[in-house]
């Protein structure tokens, strides 16, 4: 189900300090072309349809289609990145819309906790560093063969 | 036609490119959910003055096989015991496991767990009369950590929302690490041993991506958790659907090739995972079969899985098939009987299921019900959904077909493939099993996780970025034990060589021809994946034969790797893309050569649903209850492989 970019949509995140789609493929697979300032698919046939270009894309050029050798035409899921839900709008080939949204996140972006002034203090122990802070004991197994 | 002939790529590739040097103390290759762990955990060790460098193939934000999300956590231990999560993945996988290892993860991985919903993963929780809630409905249940009750599939899996799951455990492994001690599109392809003592790391070679700069890395302690291989066996789809792989398509075998080079020694490298899947999209079953309790029939109608005959057929493979769940590869050799016998295809009944549970839910449940299906394929597999869309079906009103997928290689999902690591270094673990530092591979400072430690099975996410983490602690230890610097004998210009030999090899000849792609001096990465998949599918036990080979096809497989390496001195790439594909391509020949040699060494067929030795069917517990390891010289080129004893450390 390879990602395809409409080319009216596209205009290289030109504005941008990179090009969203090529920065986030994690296959490499978008690229920009440089003279138009358009980003294609240069691999359709290694494309994980992970959506990850889709979802990123700020100009919602980016959509998917299914894969050629066994997706019959006419369908298509579109997601809208929101900062906590994403909605995702399923369309059927026979014309059933369906819509549903789900949560992706209870943080807002960049405050996810990482610690950083925690420091460990047994090094010899097998504690990791949250479950010494937490006084966690490291237990043996009691049921042994 | 347009001639001169020129790579296709936008990003060409020059001949001679910038190298870029670095020293530092920690190396952590890879990006995913292991990675991750590592990097949120080093410094909490570390002294300040300690360098570290990650580098990741793509980038952290959506790398790894978590890349699109996810729909369960399939490890959290919670209230069961650490014992029994040994002895359910002991009875999976058939048996032979490091129980060892195993039952340390599961006394480490709900911490990691209780970190992703701090961090923001929405989490599932039951309410005290027994209603799902959603992970944001979910949060004035409290947390999971402060003792809220999850929403169980299975004993182990719990459910969340995770789309965004990469993303919130990436964003907390930068933010530790520092986004200056990362290097993202860096693929490293060799690790470089030291000069004094070869069984020891003391380096990394890789190249950019983006830009023409091959990175030389010196370190002296190492981490390398860069996933499973897939694509080493023809897909059921060949045409563009061979990326909609089930696991990520970008898994090269790169973890076990790397380590295998360097010296570590492999373990279990025969075991495989041939997933059973919803046919083609490749969505998830578990929440269908666990949540829903979905049933799947023979293409009579039957419910073959429960049938006498398969009664009488898992018995052949006690203790483990009359266990009480079955072993995943025994569900899978009872599909293949019914698929042989001409009883297949193989149907998941989704709409009796949802008839069923609607006798006893509202209107309002049964809608909530709906979205919670499409959100196990939205989460995780859109193009499944994307193929109910375009054909169709609404699983209340038609059911869909499963069927087992081709081939893959992993040590952390219902695998356990891998590198042989050490255990903790504590009195329980039995000798044999630990040399100083946990997860240590073999050679000295090279250490790895997830997908890279074998014979582990079931870590899934949860359980990979714990292994991280601890990789992590005990990094820092050997570090403070190990002070000596390392050296590696290979000089700049010998890696600039090595590693840029494809680009040299393509624009040498490149102008021969009228068509770059063909052209007698050189092979192309697509054509030698082709060529690769193709070999492995039809002697290695691939879908084209139900996973059968045997002692002769094997022999010939061997025969065709040895001129597909003597061939990759020829493999030619004109952009920076495709000298991508061409290092990976020579991950995955080494990856999928040593699972067919352990496969050849190992004379039952230990895995039956997974594989099968014609020549040798049926478990034989007397010569082969015992690992299978294996070590290659790359000077040489020769593999060893020899029987290490399984020692059983939990109780029945």
């Amino acid at each position: 189900m390879p990602s395809f970019v409409i080319a009216e949509k596209c205009d290289g995140c030109k504005g941008g300090d990179k090009t969203a789609c090529m920065y986030i493929c994690p296959n490499d697979l978008m690229v920009l072309e440089p003279n138009e300032m358009k980003a294609y698919n240069q691999e359709p046939d290694q494309c994980w349809e992970c959506f990850s270009c889709v979802k990123i894309c700020p100009s919602q050029a980016i959509e998917v289609r299914g894969y050629s050798d066994f997706v019959p035409m006419g369908g298509s899921t579109v997601p809208m990145m929101g900062t906590e839900d994403v909605m995702w709008t399923c369309k059927f080939r026979n014309g059933v819309v369906k819509r549903f949204k789900f949560p992706i996140r209870t943080t807002p972006e960049g405050e996810a906790n990482d610690y950083a002034d925690l420091k460990g203090k047994d090094l010899d122990s097998g504690l990791l560093s949250t479950q010494e802070a937490d006084g966690y004991v490291l237990v043996a197994p009691s049921e042994l063969a | 036609m347009a001639l001169p002939n020129k790579p296709i790529g936008e990003l060409k590739a020059v001949r001679d490119p910038e190298v870029e040097k670095r020293d530092v103390d920690v190396l952590i290759v890879g990006g995913g959910m292991a990675a991750c762990g590592t990097a949120f955990e080093i410094k909490k060790w570390a002294s300040d003055d300690t360098s570290i460098l990650l580098c990741d193939k793509a980038a952290l934000e959506r790398s790894g096989a978590v890349a699109q999300g996810l729909s369960a956590i399939n490890t959290y231990i919670g209230d069961n015991k650490p014992e029994d999560y040994v002895r359910m993945v002991r009875n999976d996988l058939m048996g032979i496991v490091r129980e060892d290892l195993i039952f340390d993860l599961g006394r480490h991985v709900d911490d990691s767990v209780h970190l992703f919903e701090e961090w923001g993963l929405p989490m599932w929780k039951k309410t005290d009369d027994g209603k799902n809630l959603n992970g944001k409905q979910g949060m004035k249940a409290g947390t999971l950590k402060g003792g809220a009750t999850p929403v169980r599939t299975g004993k182990w899996q719990i459910m969340i929302n995770g789309e965004s799951y990469k993303r919130i455990v990436a964003e907390a492994g930068k933010k530790a690490l520092g986004e200056e001690n990362i290097i993202e599109r860096c693929f490293i392809v060799e690790l470089l041993n030291d000069t004094t003592d070869p069984n020891r790391i003391a380096g990394a070679v890789g190249f950019s991506v983006r830009e023409n700069k091959v990175y030389i890395i010196k370190a002296k302690v190492m981490m390398v958790a860069c996933g499973g291989a897939v694509n080493v066996y023809q897909p059921r789809s060949v045409g563009e659907g061979k990326g909609r792989a089930w696991y990520p398509v970008w898994n090269a075998g790169s973890t076990y090739t790397m380590a295998v080079r360097a010296g570590a020694e492999l373990s279990m490298m025969e075991n495989r995972f041939t997933p059973a899947r919803f046919k083609d999209g490749y969505g998830p079953v578990g929440a269908w079969f666990l949540l829903f309790k979905a049933q799947t029939v023979n293409g009579l109608g039957e419910n073959y899985s429960a049938s006498d005959e398969a009664k009488a057929e898992l018995e052949k493979y006690a203790p483990y098939g009359t266990a009480a769940v079955t072993p995943t590869c025994l569900r899978n050799h009872l599909m293949m009987k019914e698929y042989k016998e001409g009883r297949g295809p193989i149907i998941m009944k989704t709409s009796d299921a949802l008839k069923k549970l609607a006798e006893t839910m509202s209107k309002k449940e049964m809608k909530h019900l709906e979205s919670e299906a499409w959100e196990d394929f939205l989460d995780m597999s859109v193009g499944q959904a994307g193929l109910w869309c375009a054909t169709n079906t609404e699983p209340e009103k038609k059911d869909s077909e499963i069927m087992p997928t081709e081939p893959y290689l992993l040590g952390s999902h219902s695998g356990c493939c891998g590198i042989w690591c050490s255990g903790p270094d504590e009195d329980w673990v039995p000798a044999e099993y630990k040399w100083g530092y946990n997860r240590m591979t073999t050679v000295k400072g090279l250490f790895t996780a997830g997908d890279g430690v074998g014979c582990s099975g079931h870590k899934f996410s949860s359980g990979s970025h714990a292994e991280g983490r601890i990789c992590a602690k005990e990094m820092v230890r050997f570090l403070r034990d190990n002070t000596a610097d390392v050296n590696f004998k290979e000089t700049d210009q010998e890696l600039v060589d090595f590693v840029y030999k494809p680009v040299r090899t393509y624009l040498d000849n490149c102008e021969y021809t009228t068509d770059e792609t063909v052209n007698p001096n050189y092979c192309k990465p697509a054509g030698m994946a082709m060529r690769l998949m193709k070999m492995t599918n039809e002697y290695g036990g691939g879908t084209a034969t139900y996973y059968m080979t045997s002692g002769k096809s094997l022999e010939i497989l061997m025969d065709l790797f040895d001129m597909f390496r003597e061939d990759l001195e020829n493999i030619a790439a004109g952009d920076l893309h495709e000298l991508m594909r061409a290092w990976e391509i020579n991950h995955r020949l080494y990856t999928v050569e040593a699972h067919t040699r352990h496969i050849q060494f190992r004379e039952e067929s230990r895995y039956p649903g997974f594989y099968y030795r014609g020549d040798f069917m049926g478990q034989n517990d007397e010569e082969w209850f015992c690992f299978v390891n294996s070590t290659y010289n790359k000077e040489t080129n020769e593999w060893s492989l020899k029987k290490v004893p399984y020692v059983k450390i939990i109780s029945d």
